[in-house]
């Protein structure tokens, strides 16, 4: 079948819920009814990143981007652009004039900053089809570590390279092998963190959606590299596209003989089997993931010993996250120095970022380390929407913390999100405005984290949930002086005793807001205010008299009768009874009601 | 798969079926697939064309349409566009002709200035 043109639609989750799937089907259908289907090939593909603007297609070889792309639009894609040669230009991505429609998107500053390296193949390739990841040079990387390099020389290539874990803690990738590679033990194990609990992150499922078999050849290196011939991949079950990709990879994988016994005719074998989470996000942590595959109740426990010595059924194991393997095999392939070559001094190679919130490009980038905030929200996001102030950034989750607008010079690298009280985390960039209340948001991450903890030890257990009621009151009005000194004693003795990173992390949103929005906790209690307006206890529903007409409607829908007045007079609400809902305001004709903080 | 030369097997099919998707360094054909030049035969043209360098293994061309160039009796239009933004533009073509361009021009480098524009007026 030789074909003359392709057509890849986006497959991963976010366009799969828009009907990219349902678009795939129509266009095969159409194809068909104007004879094409021997011409074009309609092919499903991981996330292109600019998650805001899909579904998501792209036409080759004329490489046209099409972008919010709806059913009723099929058509017009096949009868003008696919018969004709028509380039659709309303749907086009970019440059709508370009007159090379291939360089629409080489000025799109989404594009234009990033550098995929984990994410090389990810809308390139269609993941279910092994053959597409062995012409964009799959498999060459383990082809050349078991034909060419011992173990040792393995374990120092990713040393070189500079690779630290991308799940969040940034260990030094090599040094984690080498421990496991020194441990004795009859049967070693590595596994692959594909959990991903972090509350809006999506970096790792659009790796497993989009390049799976990037993470099951990298898992195959690093067994050769620590002389382990079974792996474990732990994913969680809510993800059930990447679950289905994980599956049918494995199984191609089998079937080509590279994962198996004897691979590429060598006495290495190493083989590979799924392990589905239950909806725990503690089970993301390392000892608690393992324990969890064991069949127990997912629960952290005390190290020493570190998995590398003890880990899974108390062998050695290893335990990265799938971000750090899919850019193993790059580094093989392009060698240490190339990876080393991209970043800051302390942190080499590229991050993938979530990027979501008050963002006009909400989705998926790819930036080498040392990018600065400031790209990030205004070249690469776009800016913030409606012309808002940006107030500041959330990185690393519920483990994480913000770092105020003062500082968006900073570049991003594990280091300096450290020494200012936040850190890298997986890779979640939470974007915020001036309508975001800091104490609210601190509060939404630990509601968060006292939800998940697994309660095994009392300063996570029992801390967290008296975090929780202060700031709860806080955020009703209720704060009272002295909440702050308990805040930050309460969080100093957490991190200080809790047993895993989910209890050491939780205080951190608290600390990080504390430190740059002290003074909207202090007006939340002392002034009873949330100067950002969000905080509904704290809001009053105020009638402008000048604008009143006293027709009644307000007094007549407030559910509490809280409005009161005669007629033709101007009304006036009560703020002791007033319950915030806002109904008044919603169903004033004349635009007299608003909400003050 | 028992040896790397396998492995090398596959990924050369499987980088030519994917070649399409690769933009950088072509030469573009592109051929006019407006009203006129359909009604002219313009799709036995462009499948000559696919046809013929898929026959001989051409990976740095790319086979892409167009709409109305503007010279609707001179249809069947083909534009041969090189990395370096030199264009070529061939009229009045068959699928004789179209692989007789393939051979001369893409593979060989040579235009062929009988069926050029130039040559037409």
């Amino acid at each position: 079948m030789i074909y003359r043109s392709h057509v890849l639609v986006c497959g991963g989750t976010g366009c799969t819920s828009s009907k990219s799937m349902e678009i795939i089907d129509l266009m095969n259908k159409l194809l068909r009814e104007n004879n094409l289907e021997n011409e074009v090939k309609v092919i499903h593909t991981g996330c292109f990143g600019l998650c805001e603007k899909g579904p998501i297609l792209v036409v080759y070889p004329e490489g046209a981007t099409y972008s919010r792309v709806t059913l009723d639009d099929v058509k017009e894609i096949v009868e003008e652009h696919l018969v004709k040669g028509r380039i659709v230009k309303r749907l086009l991505l970019g440059d709508k004039e370009a007159e090379d429609v291939s360089k629409a998107l080489e000025d799109v500053g989404f594009f234009k900053h990033q550098v995929r390296v984990a994410l090389r193949n990810c809308g390139v390739i269609n993941p279910e089809n092994i053959e597409e990841y062995i012409a964009r040079d799959g498999y060459r990387a383990l082809g050349k570590v078991l034909t060419e390099m011992t173990p040792e020389q393995v374990i120092e290539t990713v040393k070189k390279s500079g690779l630290r874990g991308r799940g969040g803690a940034g260990f030094p990738t090599g040094l984690k092998w080498e421990f496991a590679a020194k441990a004795k033990g009859d049967q070693k194990y590595v596994c692959c963190n594909a959990d991903e609990g972090d509350p809006g992150a999506f970096m790792d499922r659009s790796i497993l959606e989009g390049d799976p078999h990037s993470v099951l050849e990298a898992m195959a290196i690093a067994g050769y590299a620590i002389g382990a011939n079974q792996g474990y991949i732990y994913v969680r079950a809510e993800y059930p596209i990447a679950v289905k990709r994980l599956r049918i990879a494995i199984d191609q994988a089998r079937e080509y003989g590279l994962l198996g016994k004897n691979i590429f005719g060598t006495d290495f074998s190493f083989d590979i089997d799924l392990r589905l989470g239950a909806g725990a996000f503690v089970c993301g942590e390392e000892t608690a993931l393992m324990t969890s595959i064991e069949g127990k109740r997912g629960e952290p426990r005390p190290r020493p010993p570190f998995p590398a010595n003890k880990g899974l059924w108390q062998k050695p194991t290893i335990l990265n996250n799938v971000e750090t393997y899919a850019n193993i095999p790059v580094i093989f392939l392009k060698g240490p120095e190339w990876f080393a070559s991209i970043g800051t001094e302390k942190s080499k190679g590229t991050k993938v970022f979530a990027v979501g919130g008050k963002i006009n490009n909400t989705g998926l980038v790819e930036i080498p380390m040392g990018t600065t905030i400031r790209t990030m929200i205004y070249d690469i996001g776009g800016g913030i929407p409606n012309g808002k102030k940006f107030k500041a950034v959330q990185t690393g989750g519920p483990s994480g913390g913000c770092i105020p607008a003062s500082l968006i010079d900073t570049p991003i690298d594990y280091d300096n999100l450290l020494e200012l009280g936040s850190m890298m985390g997986s890779g979640g960039f939470i974007v915020m405005d001036e309508d975001t209340c800091m104490v609210d948001i601190a509060k939404f991450f630990l509601e968060f984290t006292v939800d998940e903890s697994c309660g095994k030890c009392s300063p996570c257990r029992i801390g967290t949930k008296r975090m929780y009621e202060i700031l709860d009151r806080i955020t009703k009005g209720k704060g009272q002086p002295g909440d702050i000194e308990k805040l930050e004693l309460l969080a100093e003795n957490i991190k200080a005793a809790a047993l895993c990173g989910l209890g050491q992390t939780a205080p951190n949103p608290i600390l990080s807001t504390l430190r740059y929005f002290r003074d909207e906790y202090e007006a939340h209690i002392y002034e009873k205010k949330c100067p950002a307006g969000v905080c509904k206890a704290l809001l009053r529903y105020v009638i402008d008299e000048e604008k009143c007409k006293g027709c009644s409607l307000c007094a007549r829908k407030c559910p509490v009768n809280a409005i009161s007045g005669e007629v033709k007079k101007p009304y006036r609400i009560d703020s002791d009874k007033c319950i915030k809902c806002g109904v008044c305001m919603e169903s004033c004709k004349f635009g007299a009601i608003s909400k003050m903080a | 798969m028992k040896s790397l030369a396998e492995l090398e097997a596959i990924r050369e099919k499987a980088l030519k079926e994917m070649s399409l998707r690769d933009n950088t360094g072509k030469i573009r054909v592109v051929v006019g697939m407006a009203t006129c030049g359909i009604a002219a035969g313009a799709r036995p043209v462009m499948n000559a064309f696919v046809e013929e360098l898929n026959k001989r293994n051409v990976q740095n061309v790319n086979v892409t349409m167009t709409g109305c160039i503007g010279v609707c009796k001179l249809e069947p239009i083909a534009e041969v566009i090189t990395p370096d933004g030199k264009k070529t533009t061939y009229v009045k073509l068959d699928p004789e002709k179209a692989r007789r361009i393939v051979v001369e021009h893409l593979i060989n480098g040579h235009p062929v200035k009988e069926y050029t524009i130039g040559e037409a007026e």
